[in-house]
């Protein structure tokens, strides 16, 4: 297939517009609300700061909003197409394989049975919990002669989702939770999260993200499959074991700084495909730029959805990508 | 001994399988001795005997007012609900002969879910009996919506309907959730009962309101689905060999489907969105008296039973005073169950 930006001098500017459209999305995600913000409050805030209210939304609330919404946006996206590429299924991604509702499911319970809090304390459980159901599901997908069947793995997946969920839920009732926790575990959300939760997590997600980028090379190769791969001296069991643990510090970063959010890393790494090709070194930074992009449009969307109630981005990502998701279930089963 | 049981009237005769009534026998002993137990259980214990004392109209009146007007209907409901739900699954586990499938996982609940929470939020005025319409229409909805998006080049494969069933189900809990955030006004209490709903709980339920609801709609069902039951045997046997011997496949299909979507939407209406169950119980039922559908249809529906009432004791029981969501407990019997099935099934 023909991709749209087929040559070099066309991914690059795509590229360096997708970069300004996300910086746009910041500003814009930092701008709109149910309070107005000017332009120039954003940067007097951090240049004049005088504490008046509007400095303060924007330093404390509209500020860490957005560059959640990016970076949880940007790394589902990569773990969606990481995981597309080592288990060659199309409708691989974090959210179908319980791996968010994994890492929500840890943090749920390890903060009401084992009274842990802390941020660096949740994000460690959440790459633990990210790690845990990434490996049931992988395993129990693979069993059998055939091997990572997209039906069984989707099964896995759902199966487990609805444990980790339910379980996560029944946990959060009885525990005399706040309506807003409970929806923030069960399907995501960036309102409301501070610049201390942003940095408890971002270090392992931008270094998971750079790993990605570096795998790329080898990701091309193993889509060739794993005979050939082999016999051009790769060792596929590493490259599948290094984009796993950049898949669990993606999805497990993303839910400890915005819960369970569903569909970003189903979608985007399709919709780059079409764009840039198969070519990884191009698929991965596209993919983060565009995830960042739609995550923060999500978000911008759910504020004005039912103004001035907000919806959370959790629950808009997945009525932008069901439709999308049928649309890649219907166009074949192996690809 | 013969294996088989034969009686013949004039115009009708019926075999059974000797081993199969007795394990329907036994399942229906069970589920009486549960009921009995779980109706003595809870925050005051009493006795079996007492409860059966009560049941009968005699014994201590407070007791008897504990066991008759709080528990009983709680435990007649999840039966009710659990042998729908149940029902509903062995049908449509036969329908798109798929082991792995029920209405919860492909979507249909969800339909129904989210034709309740229309109802609870936007119809709050009108009687309570027109509940499992609404449940019933969002589930059919739903169904109709799976079987279009998973019509393809003049067929459906189990695998396609399997997908997109779990794609919908995402969607419509989405809807669902939005619906709730953005009615016109919802209070934190009704969120978090909606939510509960979602999860599937049978707390605080009355003969008047809820068991009256929902009785009519199984009294009709479930002995249609009985009645169908045959039908799907001869389509194990694939479109052309089922046709070919007589069945109107497609015909008898549809009915059944039409049955399977109506149980989960009413067991929906009143208990809640609850998981598992529909997977769960006509494995275990086919375990007990085999393949053929004329037993694992009732079975199915006394697994249904026995599982659900079980469920909702340990989540009325386990945390006391607490009264946790039995969906949590489905969902935490259910999805072990689910992945050994998938591990049993692994040549598949």
């Amino acid at each position: 297939m023909e991709s749209v930006l087929a040559t070099r001098t066309r991914k690059i500017s795509g590229l360096l517009i997708g970069l300004a459209v996300l910086l746009a999305g910041i500003v814009c995600s930092i701008v709109f609300g149910v309070a107005d913000i000017g332009w120039h409050t954003i940067v007097s805030s951090y240049t004049h700061f005088d504490g008046s209210q509007q400095q303060l939304i924007v330093r404390t609330a509209r500020v860490p909003r957005a560059l959640i919404a990016a970076m949880a946006g940007a790394s589902l996206a990569v773990a969606g197409c990481l995981m597309q590429s080592i288990t060659r299924n199309p409708l691989a991604s974090p959210s179908l394989f319980g791996i968010n509702s994994g890492a929500a499911f840890f943090i749920v319970a390890a903060s009401a049975f084992f009274g842990v809090s802390g941020l660096s304390a949740f994000a460690l459980l959440a790459f633990v919990g990210a790690a845990f159901a990434a490996l049931l599901v992988y395993l129990l997908g693979s069993i059998g002669s055939d091997g990572l069947t997209p039906l069984k793995v989707t099964l896995a997946g759902a199966a487990m989702t609805a444990f980790f969920s339910s379980v996560s839920l029944g946990i959060l009732l009885t525990g005399g939770q706040s309506f807003d926790q409970v929806l923030y575990w069960f399907v995501g959300s960036v309102a409301g999260r501070d610049m201390g939760i942003f940095a408890s997590a971002a270090p392992y997600m931008g270094i998971a993200l750079i790993g990605a980028w570096v795998l790329a090379r080898h990701l091309n190769l193993l889509g060739l499959g794993d005979d050939v791969a082999a016999g051009m001296g790769q060792k596929p069991i590493y490259v599948k074991l290094a984009a796993g643990v950049a898949v669990v510090l993606l999805a497990g970063g993303s839910v400890s700084i915005a819960g369970p959010i569903a569909f970003v890393g189903i979608i985007i790494p399709h919709v780059t495909r079409y764009l840039v090709g198969i070519d990884h070194r191009w698929v991965i930074p596209y993919c983060a730029v565009l995830g960042g992009i739609l995550l923060l449009a999500a978000d911008i969307g759910s504020r004005f959805i039912s103004f001035p109630k907000e919806v959370p981005v959790g629950v808009m990502t997945a009525i932008i990508g069901v439709p999308f998701f049928i649309y890649i279930a219907r166009r074949g089963e192996r690809g | 001994m013969s294996n088989w049981l034969n009686f013949r009237g004039r115009k009708h005769s019926f075999q059974f399988h000797r081993r199969t009534l007795v394990a329907i026998l036994l399942l229906a002993a069970a589920n009486v001795v549960a009921l009995v137990v779980c109706a003595g259980l809870g925050s005051t214990t009493i006795s079996p005997i007492e409860v059966v004392r009560s049941l009968f109209g005699g014994g201590d009146p407070s007791h008897a007012m504990i066991v008759v007007s709080l528990r009983l209907p709680r435990v007649v409901i999840a039966m009710l609900v659990g042998s729908a739900l149940a029902v509903s699954g062995a049908l449509l586990q036969g329908i798109v002969r798929n082991p792995l499938t029920s209405p919860d996982v492909i979507g249909i609940s969800g339909g129904a879910s989210l034709g309740t929470i229309v109802f609870i939020l936007y119809f709050s005025g009108v009687s309570i009996r027109f509940m499992p319409i609404w449940s019933i229409g969002g589930a059919f909805a739903a169904a109709v919506l799976i079987y279009v998006f998973a019509y393809r080049r003049g067929g459906i494969t189990p695998l396609r309907l399997v997908l997109i069933g779990i794609g919908m189900a995402t969607a419509l809990t989405a809807f669902t959730y939005m619906l709730i955030l953005t009615a016109p006004f919802t209070p934190s209490a009704v969120a978090v009962k909606a939510f509960t709903f979602m999860t599937g709980s049978i707390y605080g339920v009355s003969w008047d309101r809820d068991v009256l609801t929902l009785l009519p709609w199984l009294v009709v069902l479930l002995p249609v689905a009985l009645v169908y039951a045959r039908h799907l045997n001869v389509q194990e046997l694939g479109d052309e060999v089922a046709a070919s011997v007589g069945s109107a496949v497609h015909k008898k299909r549809t009915m059944l489907l039409f049955v399977s979507v109506a149980l989960a939407g009413s067991a929906v209406a009143i208990g809640g969105a609850i998981n598992f169950i529909g997977l769960m119980a006509p494995h275990i039922a086919r375990r007990l008296v085999g393949p053929a559908y004329g037993g694992v249809i009732p079975a199915s529906a006394l697994v249904g039973s026995l599982v659900l009432l079980l469920s909702d004791l340990a989540a009325r029981i386990a945390f006391i005073p607490l009264d946790i969501p039995a969906g949590v407990f489905t969902a935490a019997v259910g999805a072990p169950f689910f992945l050994y099935l998938l591990y049993r099934h692994r040549k598949a």
